[in-house]
């Protein structure tokens, strides 16, 4: 049955899950990324990415367009953003601590909406395949690479945009100066805190939307916790990447391979405790941050809070 | 707000180059006043910081700032640089008033600033460095091929020599104070405060910025330095304002005054800082060896790349160098802060290369460290804990397994009368005193133990003058009872003043050891830039 995993048919199959499944990841830690790198750790990604995933089903489930559910996802996503600079930047709270609060919220009020508004498990028709054509014909590479949904796409397209927003944009410099040493942006009439807001509402509005590609794009349902930590999981190949757009994409290409290998497991009925199967991703993320986070390139600001004074 | 700044960079830009002279600092008047500030008062909690304060600047004049540390320069200077609000007081620019809210104001009014502790980002290149903040010419996208040709005129303006594509951590401190002068100037500054621009820099360093800051000068660039050192002082400067207890002294002529006469006008009394040494007292057994020392940095690079060197009961070692190659490594290794990779220390002829720091204080070392708010005591601790930090396990302390809140109450009290400690209270806490009065209580803690051998790394750096006279005072009187002492210090002159002998350290290596009557400033200075006259 092992063999069945090594064959030109299945090695495609799980190429094209990993390159699909890499959406979430992708979304969800490009948008930690910019809080980061400004200085702001928000550990609450999870918990917008729940708020996104429910607000954007609901959005379609109610028979709306699914580019409005993911407007609305966003909108979400940027309240969200709003929330953790509040609570961050202005009120200067502990970044870990006030994370995790905010992960929790959004935990409770998705679930709560949720059985309010929908009450059980019911299913949506999501974003559909879009084959790119001509592309989508290559053999194997073509399946692999050119036959996804709209989302998937813009998670690949968001890598490059990410990268050209901080490395050659004003906003990328005040981003950069921020996290790496805001009293000398501060001096130079750089608003610390202006530019913290707006790396978090960037960061809420592509968790948000990393959650609507679970809910209307990959499995096209909402559950209670549907995203199982994912939102950990980004903000760890945050530093798995060194901090940098390209890390991060390699990081999530990483994680989605070994999320692909464990379905592709279940499905094909080898024999390995599904638990041990589910477990993988989780057990890489602490082998991986054990081994590999470099802490060069960290922004030596980050999870500081920033006050004028002497 | 946009079109203030991209005038400033414009006119930059082009200005240099063009026939009419676009720079804003060309088009002066000598000797007329550029920054005029009147009666400002400035208020923090428990102390008035400036108190009806007048000072000005003319253009093309270099003026300092004299004063102890909380005399309120700068704190007057912060005030003119929008970091700060007065309570009172008017501000005038070019005899109009103006109000100045924020940096980005002062820089509008052309007023430029040089921190003490550089405002760069280390991870960003000089030309992202100076970009940072300004609007560009084709916003939103950065546009650095631009700022980065105004670099390059600017510097070759000004004789400021800069790579503008080089990282900023890759440079040395002389390079970075360039780039700190380099963002003001491209701001189309016309006037820079320079907050003690020296303290970091080597004699050859010092040369090269007096020689930018005569250039400036002659532009028509009006200049304030703020400084505690009066040598520089009477060195570079056109006139001079003293400060003390944020009061106004008085505002003199530099080439009327001499060196005592600023002294007295700073602490308002005479002082003694020249050598009261006692050159008769004979060294005597060495109390402190160190064989091939090696160990590491923080960063698990080679900090301390074969180290040797002895000092002698009754004997003043200094160690000189620009910070950063290997002092701190040094005094830790001593301390037993710090393992070694090769080598040993002995104390009093027994190894000590594998005792514990606590051992080693026990056994008679003390040591006063570089960082003295942060290694040096606990911030949040009363001046009495801090005070018997180092021995309250001691049978004097303590009582079994409880201290002796009696005993180190009066012990404390004894302490601050000794040591002129200027405390409210036993119990203040220890962060609400000035560097000057914490590294007294430091100088308590580890001199009233009677050591054998103290390692003090750069005990008088950022403390005001009459805190140093008094650790002088105390380093020579120990030395006359037997102490062998390890100096540590980037100031040629406290070395010069203090040391029998003097060791040169340049990447982690000892340059050479020389006898105090055999060295002067030039010869250090270019032993810690690496250069050995002999070896050439």
């Amino acid at each position: 049955m092992i063999d069945e995993l090594f064959t030109i048919s299945t090695l495609i199959g799980i190429l094209h899950s990993c390159v699909r499944l890499a959406t979430p990841y992708l979304f969800a830690s490009l948008g930690e990324t910019f809080g980061q790198r400004s200085g702001v750790l928000n550990l609450g990604v999870d918990g917008i990415m729940l708020m996104g995933a429910f607000f954007a089903f609901y959005a379609v489930f109610e028979g709306h367009n699914l580019w409005v559910g993911v407007l609305v996802a966003i909108a979400v996503g940027i309240l969200m953003g709003l929330l953790k600079a509040f609570v961050s930047v202005t009120m200067q709270s502990l970044q870990g601590i006030s994370g995790i609060g905010l992960y929790l919220f959004g935990l409770g009020l998705s679930s709560l909406l949720f059985k309010t508004l929908i009450g059980s498990v019911e299913g949506v028709s999501g974003f559909r395949q879009l084959a790119i054509p001509l592309l989508s014909d290559i053999p194997g590479l073509g399946h692999i690479l050119f036959n996804h949904n709209a989302l998937v796409y813009l998670a690949y397209i968001m890598v490059p945009v990410s990268w050209f927003v901080i490395n050659r944009t004003t906003l990328g410099l005040k981003i950069r100066a921020v996290g790496h040493n805001p009293e000398a942006a501060d001096t130079l009439g750089v608003s610390v805190n202006g530019v913290r807001y707006t790396t978090l509402m960037i960061g809420g509005a592509l968790a948000a939307v990393a959650g609507a590609s679970l809910s209307i794009g990959l499995q096209n349902v909402f559950q209670e916790n549907m995203t199982n930590g994912l939102g950990f999981i980004a903000v760890a190949l945050v530093y798995f990447g060194s901090w940098r757009t390209v890390g991060v994409l390699g990081g999530s290409l990483l994680f989605s391979l070994v999320n692909a290998l464990q379905l592709w497991v279940q499905a094909l009925d080898i024999p390995v405790p599904s638990e041990v199967a589910v477990m993988m991703p989780y057990i890489m993320t602490i082998v991986v941050l054990a081994f590999t986070a470099r802490q060069i390139q960290k922004p030596a600001a980050l999870a500081r809070s920033y006050e004028r004074g002497e | 707000m946009g079109t203030g700044q991209r005038r400033f960079e414009d006119r930059i830009v082009y200005g240099i180059a063009s026939p009419t002279g676009g720079h804003r600092a060309v088009n002066f008047r000598l000797n007329a006043p550029y920054v005029q500030m009147y009666g400002i008062v400035k208020r923090f909690p428990g102390v008035l910081a400036c108190d009806h304060v007048d000072f000005d600047v003319r253009r093309g004049e270099l003026h300092a700032l004299l004063g102890e540390n909380g005399a309120g320069k700068s704190t007057l200077m912060r005030i003119l640089y929008g970091l700060y609000q007065p309570e009172e007081g008017r501000i005038l620019r070019d005899g109009a008033e103006v109000t100045i809210h924020s940096p980005t104001d002062a820089i509008r009014q052309g007023i430029g600033m040089i921190h003490q502790h550089f405002m760069l980002v280390d991870t960003l290149t000089v030309t992202e460095n100076v970009a940072l903040g300004l609007k560009s010419s084709r916003e939103p996208l950065l546009d650095l091929g631009r700022v980065e040709a105004g670099i390059r005129e600017l510097s070759e303006a000004y004789g400021l020599q800069i790579d503008p594509r080089a990282p900023v951590w890759t440079l040395s401190v002389g390079e970075r104070q360039r780039v700190e002068i380099m963002k003001a100037l491209y701001r189309g500054a016309a006037m820079l405060i320079l907050d003690e621009p020296t303290a970091v820099l080597t004699p050859q360093e010092v040369d090269e910025l007096f020689v930018t800051l005569g250039y400036m000068k002659e532009n028509g660039y009006s200049l304030v330095l703020i400084s505690h050192k009066l040598q520089e002082v009477l060195a570079i400067s056109d006139r001079i304002t003293v400060l003390r207890e944020g009061r106004l002294v008085g505002t003199v002529p530099t080439e009327e005054m001499t060196r005592h006469e600023l002294a007295r006008m700073m602490v308002g009394r005479d002082v003694m800082l020249e050598r009261t040494r006692d050159d008769e007292i004979d060294v005597g057994d060495v109390k402190l060896r160190l064989k091939d020392v090696r160990a590491h940095d923080v960063t698990g690079q080679p900090a301390l790349r074969g180290v040797s060197l002895s000092v002698q009961s009754s004997e003043i070692l200094g160690v000189a160098g620009i910070s950063g190659n290997g002092q701190r490594e040094l005094a830790e290794v001593i301390a037993g802060l710090r393992p070694l990779s090769g080598g040993s220390v002995e104390m009093d002829g027994m190894p000590i290369t594998d005792w514990t720091t606590a051992r080693r204080t026990e056994s008679g070392l003390a040591y006063i460290p570089e960082e003295r708010m942060h290694d040096g005591i606990v911030r949040d601790f009363a001046v009495s804990e801090n005070l018997v930090l180092q021995e309250h396990t001691s049978e004097k302390f303590s009582n079994g397994i409880f201290l002796a809140f009696d005993y180190i109450a009066r012990y404390s009290r004894q302490m601050i009368q000794d040591f002129y400690i200027k405390t409210p209270d036993i119990r203040t806490m220890t962060r609400n005193l000035s560097g000057g009065n914490i590294q007294r209580l430091i100088l308590a803690r580890e001199l009233s133990r009677q050591p054998k051998v103290l390692v003090a790394a750069q005990p008088t750096r950022g403390i005001d003058i009459g805190a140093i006279e008094y650790i002088y005072q105390q380093l020579l009187e120990q030395r006359d009872k037997g102490m062998a002492t390890l100096l540590i210090s980037e100031d040629l002159d406290e070395l010069l003043a203090l040391c029998d002998r003097i060791a040169v350290i340049f990447e982690g290596q000892i340059m050479d050891i020389l006898d105090r009557d055999e060295t002067t400033a030039e010869g250090l200075g270019l032993l810690m830039a690496g250069v050995h006259p002999e070896k050439q």
